[in-house]
């Protein structure tokens, strides 16, 4: 399909900008005019909507079909939500406006507040950072601040993260200016508690863990590994990105961890947006409260609501103002419908997880072979092996159906790994449906693996050359291979 | 399980439980220490319905004075510009809302597409080679620029103008440490950088980081400054407001290494400070040291033209503690509404609404200073859409007085800069009309003195 | 099109499956064919700089796959005197001739001694059995 920018002739709009008789021209400086009209778009206001329109037609969202898209929570956005955050007290509001003009808002961040607390059972929360990863960097300035303020900074130089972790653990480590320490996963899918034993020491700072993991299991050695890591006097830290399997049954605070991010997109249904928004709030103990960002949301004892910059061991600002204030909004008013059920919510996250892994145990390799929580592993290596099929294809090849591939290739510690999260927001006859597709294409795969290797064959593209986009990257439109819509009819500002 | 989000009916579950083989569901937590489970129901509120939710929203959203309440002229780096109805409509495809990071580019061609053209979008207001697919905010594109400096150059100075909006400079320092880097900050010079000044601090900087037009409102000689800093080795980084690339040059024309922003304006609501995005564009020499995602045009199995998600390895799920960026989920609807917003103005009405922007700037400073006898802060220097008054009293108090009026006269720039206590940053967007800066005008010379 | 699997005898191994021609007091580098093999098709070779101190054991350079990428480690220590253009132009060169056409760096030996600890090729084919 064209580019909008195809579609553009100079001349033609979808916009009229008021103009005001009888004010002053408007100057620029000579020097620092605009010499050649950025070449945006030129279509009038249809031709707009239909292109949007058309694009959203070649896309696969939640509201089109079932997304197990693992490690993601691709869990249903109400829409009431949409039409909330549009409402002009919120929408229109400007993160600038005086305290007394502002009450409801930080109103809502406060009771999101408090609720997080309840959620993840610790004493302070930071709703700033703008999603996961940044709630991970944030978590770690944390504990560097906190290890400086104590005179161990120097000292404690080391993250240990286990080897199923999300990439971003690694690279934020990095970011913060930490040093790794990985640690193995034993043959049930925990940490390896002596490989862990043997790394942790007075010089590490923390523990980052995703629990459930990314395996989708629980990590049964937890008390162990919290009675290691403080007892060496270090931190840990809980990615919060598979929060959704213990909503109301368990809690990180309860687990041992001091510091937590939430993913409010992830667990509290902020939609996905084809890659963002997200948010990331953390959750502290009460000892790494006086180093979160600032401004902190108060409520004061006469009842009214503030923000507090006056926090002298502050870490700073890790982005602007209170943090992603819509995405608070979504996920305070999800939360508001769930209220105590949030605990519904992740048992059938728990249960349609489950009920998926025992339909295809005997049909795909299940490494771990155990209960899971919100999602599942599976190995297409038996495929390989025996058929020359991949991952890659039964993904592609589930397309056919009409379904969203689970997470391909992860986590590494899996060969083939397909990673199934199918969240609490299905029905059965949905899950049974995927389940019949993933038996219906071992089956394929045994008696004419070529039908999985031309998959998909019913989306708009064909397989994608993936090597040809990353040898010679074009990332943007090239006009001047396309002179029609080249020079836009644009006067050039007037100098003074 | 009746919930309008839950789907299991009884005969599911029991069903369900019988495949897995467990009794109950609470047999599916068993692998949960008793001791880390939490044993009572979570202390919430009961739930509500949609309608009851509604109803208690519309009640907070109703204890705001927002932009439709008053007649506001703050900005400080959020605008209160005009969104078109065809951004919802757009955004609001569920199509789009409720899809995720196109990792399966089959399924994700609209998304793909429409991050390639915004790229393209981006690479045209700012004169550059390559725009990633979105950072978190204006702020946050700042620290990921220097973070390419630093690898860039091996150096470990950044250099930021003190005419740069606070808060990117606030994150910039929070990130720094972790970064390895120092920061460094040039003063202004009655409103602007001196280039002389500021090349004597680049001096075996990564990179210096200046806004255009700066916090002030003020326009700064940019391509002295870019020079400044090419002099010194050190990359030029602009952050600029992309409404106003109509009208000022583009910062790839003028020698700068890296373009960043805050998209707010150009798309998005203000909404309390977010969600919005930021967007980072960079010269071709720096594309593999881009944080984030990256779509790049290809052909599929039958040679027609696709978009994919390309150079990955640069990203966190390949190279982890190597990569670029630990950014994984970032802005792409708001991004989604920036291209449409460019669309819809096209080249014509950015330029048009750049001219009305700083006509009606202009206007309102005309007047504060005859009706309302204010005087300039920096009276020599050229402004676009915003600038800088001194009230004679202390500004929190004149906004306060003026807001009992009606109308939120801007932000207090005190909060900031020593010595600016009595200083009003007043900002004027396309949505305020002559009628509403002679209010403004009137108000401010019954407030303030 | 990529190669078949061979390990040349003529060549000395890095168990890091990398590998070196010596030619009097100056060494060409690559890797190996199995290291291609599970890279997939390269997409990019990001080199040293001529002039530039390689060291044994230690990376010199990064070669990449569009989902992975790769340290490339030095057999030998030494100094960059050339580095391959063909396949930073166009790095499947590695993939289609991975001793040939598709070396990566030349460098002129600062120990010659190290070599020694090198493997020969039915040395580095038992590694690979071993993995």
């Amino acid at each position: 399909m064209k580019l909008i920018y195809e579609k553009s002739q100079p001349g033609r709009r979808a916009s009229v900008i008021p103009v005001h008789d009888g004010l002053p021209a408007p100057e620029v400086p000579a020097e620092l005019r605009r010499a050649k009209p950025p070449r945006l778009p030129e279509v009038p206001e249809f031709e707009l909507v239909r292109h949007f329109t058309e694009l959203s037609t070649r896309n696969f969202g939640i509201d089109s079909g079932f997304y197990p898209l693992g490690s993601c929570t691709m869990k249903y956005n109400p829409r009431v939500n949409e039409r909330l955050v549009g409402l002009p007290g919120f929408a229109r509001l400007h993160p600038y406006q005086d305290e007394d003009g502002v009450q409801g808002a930080l109103e809502l961040e406060w009771r999101l507040q408090q609720i997080l607390l309840e959620v993840t059972g610790l004493d302070a929360v930071s709703l700033q950072p703008a999603a996961g990863s940044q709630g991970e960097l944030t978590g770690l300035m944390l504990v560097r601040a906190y290890y400086e303020d104590r005179g161990e900074s120097e000292q404690r130089r080391k993250v240990v993260i286990p080897d199923t972790a999300h990439g971003t653990n690694p690279a934020s480590v990095t970011m913060a200016g930490y040093e790794l320490t990985h640690v193995q996963t034993d043959a049930r899918g925990n940490i390896d508690v002596e490989d862990l034993r043997a790394k942790v020491d007075e010089h590490t700072a923390a523990l980052m863990l995703t629990n459930p993991s990314t395996l989708g299991l629980f990590d049964e050695s937890i008390e162990e590994i919290e009675r290691i890591f403080h007892g060496a006097g270090a931190l840990m830290y809980y990615d919060g990105a598979n929060l959704n399997a213990v909503c109301g049954i368990s809690r990180p605070g309860d687990m041992g961890f001091d510091i937590v991010h939430i993913n409010l997109h992830k667990t509290f249904s902020q939609p996905h947006g084809g890659g963002g928004p997200g948010g990331g709030p953390i959750a502290v103990r009460d000892m790494l409260e006086p180093f979160l960002p600032v401004p902190a949301v108060i409520r004061r004892d006469d009842g009214t609501f503030g923000l507090d910059f006056d926090r002298p061991k502050t870490i700073g600002k890790v982005r602007g103002f209170t943090g992603p204030f819509g995405v608070f909004v979504r996920a305070y008013a999800y939360m508001r419908m769930y209220g105590p059920r949030l605990r519904e919510m992740s048992e059938a996250a728990v249960l349609n997880a489950n009920y998926m892994r025992a339909r295809l145990r005997d049909a795909y390799e299940l490494p771990y072979d155990r209960l899971c929580m919100h999602e599942f592993v599976l190995s297409a290596r038996h495929l390989k092996r025996e058929h020359g099929v991949t991952a890659l294809d039964v993904a592609k090849r589930l397309m056919d159906y009409g379904f969203h591939p689970p997470t391909i290739y992860f986590p590494l510690v899996v060969p083939e790994a397909l990673m199934i999260e199918p969240t609490e927001t299905e029905t059965k006859e949905t899950l049974d449906a995927f389940c019949d597709a993933m038996l219906e294409i071992a089956r394929e795969a045994a008696e004419n693996p070529a039908l999985l290797k031309g998959a998909p064959h019913h989306r708009p593209v064909r397989r994608l050359d993936e090597v040809r986009a990353a040898k010679t990257p074009v990332v943007k439109y090239a006009f001047e291979e396309h002179p029609v819509s080249d020079e836009p009819a644009v006067e050039l500002p007037k100098g003074v | 399980m009746t919930h309008p989000f839950l789907a299991l009916t009884d005969a599911d579950v029991e069903e369900m439980l019988g495949t897995v083989g467990v009794a109950s569901i609470d047999e599916l937590f068993r692998d949960i220490p008793a001791g880390m489970r939490l044993g009572r129901a979570l202390e919430l509120e009961p739930p509500l319905s949609e309608q009851e939710l509604s109803v208690h929203m519309a009640e907070l959203a109703a204890r705001n004075v927002d932009a439709t309440r008053e007649v506001s002229f703050l900005g400080a780096g959020i605008y209160d510009h005009y969104v078109p109805a065809v951004v919802d409509a757009v955004m609001q495809r569920g199509e789009f809302l409720t899809a995720y990071t196109p990792y399966q580019p089959e399924m994700s061609q609209g998304v793909l597409q429409a991050i390639f053209e915004y790229q393209t979008a981006i690479c045209e207001l700012t004169g550059m080679d390559v725009s990633n697919a979105s950072g978190y905010d204006g702020e946050t594109v700042a620290a990921d620029a220097c973070y390419i400096a630093k690898h860039a150059t091996g150096r470990t100075k950044i250099v930021v103008t003190e005419a740069t909006n606070p808060q990117v400079r606030q994150v910039v320092k929070t990130y720094a440490p972790g970064f390895g880097l120092e920061v460094v900050e040039v003063p202004h010079r009655d409103g602007t950088t001196d280039p002389g000044e500021l090349r004597r601090a680049a001096e075996g900087a990564a990179a210096v980081i200046f806004q255009q037009p700066n916090f002030f409102g003020c326009l700064e000689p940019t391509p002295d400054l870019a020079a400044a800093a090419n002099d010194a080795e050190a990359l030029p980084i602009a952050h600029v407001d992309p409404l106003s690339l109509g009208l000022l040059e583009a910062p790839g024309r003028y020698g700068c290494a890296i373009a960043l922003g805050e998209g707010q304006a150009a798309g998005n609501m203000p909404s309390y400070g977010g969600p919005h995005y930021g967007f980072l564009a960079a010269r071709q020499t720096f594309i593999r040291r881009m944080p984030g995602r990256i779509v790049g045009e290809t052909v599929d199995a039958a040679g027609e033209r696709g978009y994919v998600l390309t150079l990955q390895t640069r990203e966190q799920h390949i190279r982890r503690e190597k990569a670029t960026s630990n950014i994984t989920t970032n802005q792409t609807l708001l991004a989604l509404g920036g291209l449409v917003y460019l669309t819809w103005l096209g080249p014509q009405g950015l330029r048009e609404l750049g001219e009305t922007c700083l006509s009606l700037a202009a206007y309102a400073r005309e007047r504060l200073l005859e009706v309302a006898g204010l005087e300039p802060l920096f009276a020599e220097q050229a402004t676009f859409k915003e600038f800088a008054v001194r009230v004679g009293r202390n500004a929190r108090d004149v906004i306060r007085d003026a807001r009992a009026l009606g109308v939120h006269p801007g932000y207090a720039l005190g909060r900031d800069y020593e010595g600016m206590d009595d200083v009003l940053l007043v900002a004027v967007t396309e949505q305020r009309t002559p009628a509403e800066i002679d209010r403004l005008a009137a108000v401010l010379a019954e407030v303030a003195r | 099109m990529a190669a078949a699997e061979s390990y040349p005898d003529d060549l000395k191994y890095h168990p890091e499956h990398d590998w070196a021609r010596l030619d009097g007091d100056e060494a060409v580098l690559g890797i190996t064919w199995f290291a291609v093999d599970s890279l997939g098709e390269l997409v990019h070779f990001e080199p040293p700089e001529p002039g530039a101190t390689v060291a044994k054991d230690a990376p010199y350079g990064e070669v990449e796959s569009v989902k992975a990428v790769s340290d490339v480690i030095a057999p030998l220590s030494g100094q960059v005197v050339a580095v391959n253009a063909k396949v930073i132009e166009a790095p499947e060169t590695v993939n289609a001739d991975p001793y040939g056409e598709g070396w990566l760096i030349r460098i002129r030996l600062s120990d010659p001694a190290e070599v020694a600890s090198l493997l020969d090729g039915a040395a580095y084919r038992q590694v690979l059995a071993e993995q």
